[in-house]
């Protein structure tokens, strides 16, 4: 049998070449939590080939021929995914030309796709894989509109090809952020919602297929829920022989982005924090039957739970909102996730308006502070391998890709990341990071300043020599 | 009697030790007039804090940071009459009538105080009605003080208490101006009135901000500053006008005649040139605070502290030559230009150089987690090499703060004699995994985590949603 190799020449087992993407690795030895909510497992294996998770767990076999990976004394899981972030959009926040976030004076909102502004070279994107986070949901924030467009899953990897799905999803505002686009009330913004839903049902009932990507079939209703999440096609390219009736507000173009939403071929997230909002966007199905609906923010949700529960909607939650900042957060508290969690709600966390685009690795220490509190006498918390799972399987899950990433089941792209310790621990970090069993690096901005300022002074030459 | 106010003071044989109230001592006796020239109050609004009354307590058996670099294990730790009676080790004597806490697999440590908040200032809920910390009208304003923008029922102090294991805090201006007024700090003490939380004996501190956020405010208004050298320019224009004021009015108090025009900001100057107000200096960028450095030594003050200070890493040498700390984040970055070069590493890294660090939060959520902040910045050094050990790394979120803040003859450590500033965490509090168990301040039970009678709930929170509830 082949001698294990040590961590550091990992490199050699899973770099970037073609042919060594075809070699069998199995990482052995390592505490291996699986991501799915399942409790970690001491000397597990996890055995990759082909960019994919073959098997992982206790008792797994290793391959005749497989390189070995030798992790123990590490932990090992599935990357974490950004379950509600900005990564890849903006440089520095406050530096406008690089902040694509929104678009105050677009004359587009629902039609606005985020994937071609992504940068897999961003800053962020590096610091941030080099904390462990390996894929992200990337979503725009609105601006003059409710509807802010239409967010991506991407991917954290060191090269030109960060998207992972495009169009995942039409993120929308309909509580205290969503009354102020609408033009100063949730009633407001209810009827604009409807409205647009409306232009995109008329949009959608002339539309014809065109070549390269024009409106899709209608579901058949035996499709709900069982019907696959798939890419959406670029609906603006909707045929433009299709009729519309004179009284619209909407640009063709965003009408027409909103019909997979009403088809429920795309995930409508939609940003609401007061129980009251939770329960006025749950009801929203009774008028559009096939809206996929996920809640993101839901402060509140724990006074509500069992009806998101019995409504079957997931959650992206912040994971430690415990003030209340606003009217709508008052009932604001760190055990909201367990309580919703509790109730049978599928939560994963998020980073909503909160350092969303560049800490997003913070989401490890978040789900942490989740197991924290369940020590607490009158808080909820959770088990670690469920705090785990609301940073990897749930996000995943929640737009529709839990068959793809998330977890360390077999069939998963190879996301893994060797830590250094338990990875919900504050002194942990990330060792080794693989993205579709390809080695990431994870040298960047900071760790070459730091390494340049590790003494402050200068030598016998200028800092500017010193890399 | 030690936290009787000055101003309830009537008897003369106490006055001594009301000295901040006092007009500065004259160097020279002759000079010195038969009834000194009527001046200002130095303490307008003085502090009625009072502690809470508290049992003879004793903590038996948990691990002890001191917050100055020592641990003891298994240890004990009493606390009475407000204050911290003892520590050592098992063999420490205990009062018969103590209540006895058994702290065996939990540590204490002293309260932490976070060198930097706007609680109460900018409190939750985060409504325009309550955005109080910057006096956005001019970018020299030292007349304002922080104080009178507290509102006590700010929610968040509870969560600091409660979560983040925070005894006192400084509570400062924002940094829209280059002068951005007085801050105050205040003990985490629930209360009806600011005054009832002032920290008693505290100094004053002074907010000033360098870097893009005045030159940004006002060079958006075509105002200065407009760029970072009128920011300097303004300051020093400033500063060069203090200096003639004090040069009045410590004239006037000396001598006597007629009493100089009063100038609300330039008093608050005057109290930083007279060494009474210590400066906090908002400022990012090394190159910008090695300006700052030297600012101050043309017109002969010194910088307490640098807040936010993320490139203070580059200049750890410079500070510690300067005698400033830093109070920084353990991982912020990015945000704006002059955040783009934060790195996890500039708390261990300016330790190591011997200079004074500090883990400040700036925010109501961070200030719930000072503990984690310092475990992450810990970690991150341990990494490139910087061994600094648990009970050491303590000092960055009690002792030097209590330095930078002029209090740490009353607080930040659990040395004999001083505040009862406390906090039992349930585990090792540098773990994700560990709250605080209980909070005492000036030996007072104001956090309970297994009471939940021991939890402040705060006016705005009666009746609402959530009242009372595990936050």
């Amino acid at each position: 049998m082949r001698r294990a190799i040590t961590l550091s020449l990992l490199a050699a087992a899973l770099s970037s070449a073609a042919p060594a993407l075809a070699q069998t690795v199995a990482i052995t030895g390592g505490t291996v939590a699986l991501g799915d909510g399942s409790e970690p497992i001491e000397g597990g294996t996890v055995v990759v080939r082909g960019g994919r998770i073959v098997a992982a767990g206790r008792d797994v076999a290793v391959p005749a021929g497989a390189q070995r990976v030798d992790a123990t004394g590490k932990w090992v899981t599935p990357g974490i995914i950004a379950g509600f972030s900005r990564i890849g959009l903006i440089e520095v926040d406050a530096v406008n030309a690089t902040n694509d976030v929104s678009a105050a004076n677009s004359p587009f909102s629902a039609a606005i796709d985020v994937a071609p502004a992504i940068n897999p070279r961003a800053a962020a994107i590096q610091v941030n894989r080099a904390g462990g986070v390996t894929r992200a949901i990337v979503a725009p924030g609105t601006a003059k509109s409710i509807f802010a467009g239409q967010g991506a899953v991407i991917d954290l990897g060191h090269d030109m090809e960060a998207v992972t799905r495009a169009r995942a999803f039409q993120f929308v505002e309909l509580g205290e952020t969503g009354a102020d686009d609408a033009g100063g009330s949730r009633a407001a913004a209810h009827v604009l919602f409807r409205n647009a839903l409306r232009e995109a049902r008329d949009l959608g009932r002339f539309a014809t297929p065109i070549a390269g990507g024009g409106a899709e079939r209608e579901p058949r209703a035996s499709d709900q829920r069982d019907f696959p999440l798939e890419e959406v096609p670029d609906n603006r390219l909707i045929s433009a022989g299709a009729t519309r009736p004179e009284d619209v507000l909407l640009t063709r173009f965003d009408a027409a982005a909103l019909v997979p939403v009403l088809q429920g071929r795309q995930l409508l997230l939609v940003h609401v924090e007061r129980a009251s909002d939770i329960l006025q966007v749950l009801a929203l199905t009774k008028e559009f039957p096939r809206l996929r609906l996920v809640l993101v923010g839901a402060t509140e949700g724990w006074t509500v739970a069992d009806r998101i529960a019995a409504a079957g909607v997931p959650v992206i939650a912040n994971a430690l909102n415990d003030l209340p900042s606003t009217f709508e957060q008052l009932a604001a508290t760190q055990s909201n996730v367990a309580r919703l969690r509790a109730a049978g709600v599928e939560v994963a966390l998020g980073m909503i308006n909160d350092d969303e685009a560049r800490q997003v690795r913070l989401a490890r220490q978040q789900a942490g502070n989740l197991v924290a509190i369940g020590r607490l006498p009158g808080a909820s918390g959770l088990s670690w391998g469920e705090a785990l799972a609301t940073i990897t399987s749930a996000p995943a899950e929640a737009v529709g890709l839990g068959g793809e990433i998330g977890s360390l089941r077999p069939g998963r792209r190879a996301d893994i990341v060797i830590w250094s310790g338990d990875p919900l621990e504050n002194a942990s970090a990330a060792e080794v990071v693989l993205i579709d069993g390809v080695q990431q690096p994870l040298d960047n901005h900071q760790t070459k300043l730091r390494d340049r300022y590790r003494t402050p002074t200068e030598g016998d030459l200028p800092k500017a020599y010193e890399r | 009697m030690r936290f009787i106010p000055c101003a309830a003071v009537l008897t003369a044989a106490l006055l001594a030790g009301c000295a901040k109230n006092d007009p500065p001592a004259s160097a020279s006796a002759e000079a010195k007039p038969r009834t000194p020239p009527k001046t200002y109050s130095r303490d307008p609004f003085p502090s009625t804090y009072r502690r809470y009354p508290g049992p003879v307590t004793a903590v038996v058996g948990a691990t002890v940071f001191d917050g100055e670099g020592g641990r003891i294990e298994n240890g004990t730790v009493v606390l009475a009459d407000g204050v911290v009676q003892a520590v050592g080790g098992p063999g420490t004597a205990i009062p018969a009538d103590a209540i006895r806490i058994d702290g065996r697999g939990k540590w204490v440590t002293p309260g932490i105080i976070d060198v930097h908040s706007h609680l109460g200032d900018y409190p939750s809920p985060s409504v325009e009605a309550h955005q109080d910390g910057n006096e956005v009208t001019g970018a020299v304003r030292p007349e304002v003080w922080a104080e009178h923008s507290v509102w006590p029922q700010d929610p968040g102090f509870s969560r600091a208490l409660a979560n983040g294991g925070v005894t006192a805090m400084q509570i400062l201006p924002g940094s829209a101006n280059l002068f951005g007024g007085r801050s105050v700090t205040v003990k985490n003490v629930p209360a009806r009135t600011m005054q009832q939380m002032k920290f008693p004996g505290a100094p004053y501190g002074l907010k000033m901000a360098c870097g893009e956020n005045p030159k940004r405010v006002y060079g958006g208004r075509n105002q200065m500053p407009g760029s970072r050298m009128a920011n300097v320019a303004l300051m020093r224009q400033t500063w060069a006008r203090a200096q003639e004021y004090r040069r009045k009015w410590d004239k006037y108090e000396r001598d006597g005649g007629e009493m100089p025009t009063r100038d609300l900001a330039m008093d608050t100057l005057r109290g930083v040139l007279a060494g009474e107000i210590l400066v906090h200096n908002h400022c990012y960028r090394a190159d910008e605070m090695a300006v700052i450095m030297d600012m101050a030594k043309e017109f002969g003050y010194r910088v307490s502290t640098f807040h936010h200070a993320v490139e203070s890493y580059k200049i750890a040498d410079l500070l510690k030559a300067n005698n400033v700390c830093s109070a920084m984040w353990a991982d912020w970055w990015g945000f704006k230009m002059e955040a783009y070069d934060g790195i996890q590493e500039n708390v261990p890294l300016v330790h190591n150089a011997g200079a004074c660090a500090i883990v400040h939060s700036d925010d109501p959520n961070g200030i719930q987690r000072l503990n984690q902040e310092a475990a992450k910045a810990l970690a991150h050094g341990r990494r490139m090499g910087i061994q600094v050990a648990d009970e050491v790394a303590w000092s960055w979120l009690s002792f030097n703060p209590a330095k930078a803040l002029g209090i740490a003859d009353k607080t930040g450590s659990l040395k004999s004699g001083k505040m009862a500033d406390v906090v039992l965490w349930n585990g090792h509090p540098f773990s994700v995994y560990s709250r605080p168990e209980r909070v005492w301040v000036d030996g007072a039970l104001l956090y309970d985590a297994n009471d939940p009678k021991r939890r402040p709930v705060s006016d705005f929170e009666l009746g609402q949603p959530g009242e009372g509830d595990v936050k």
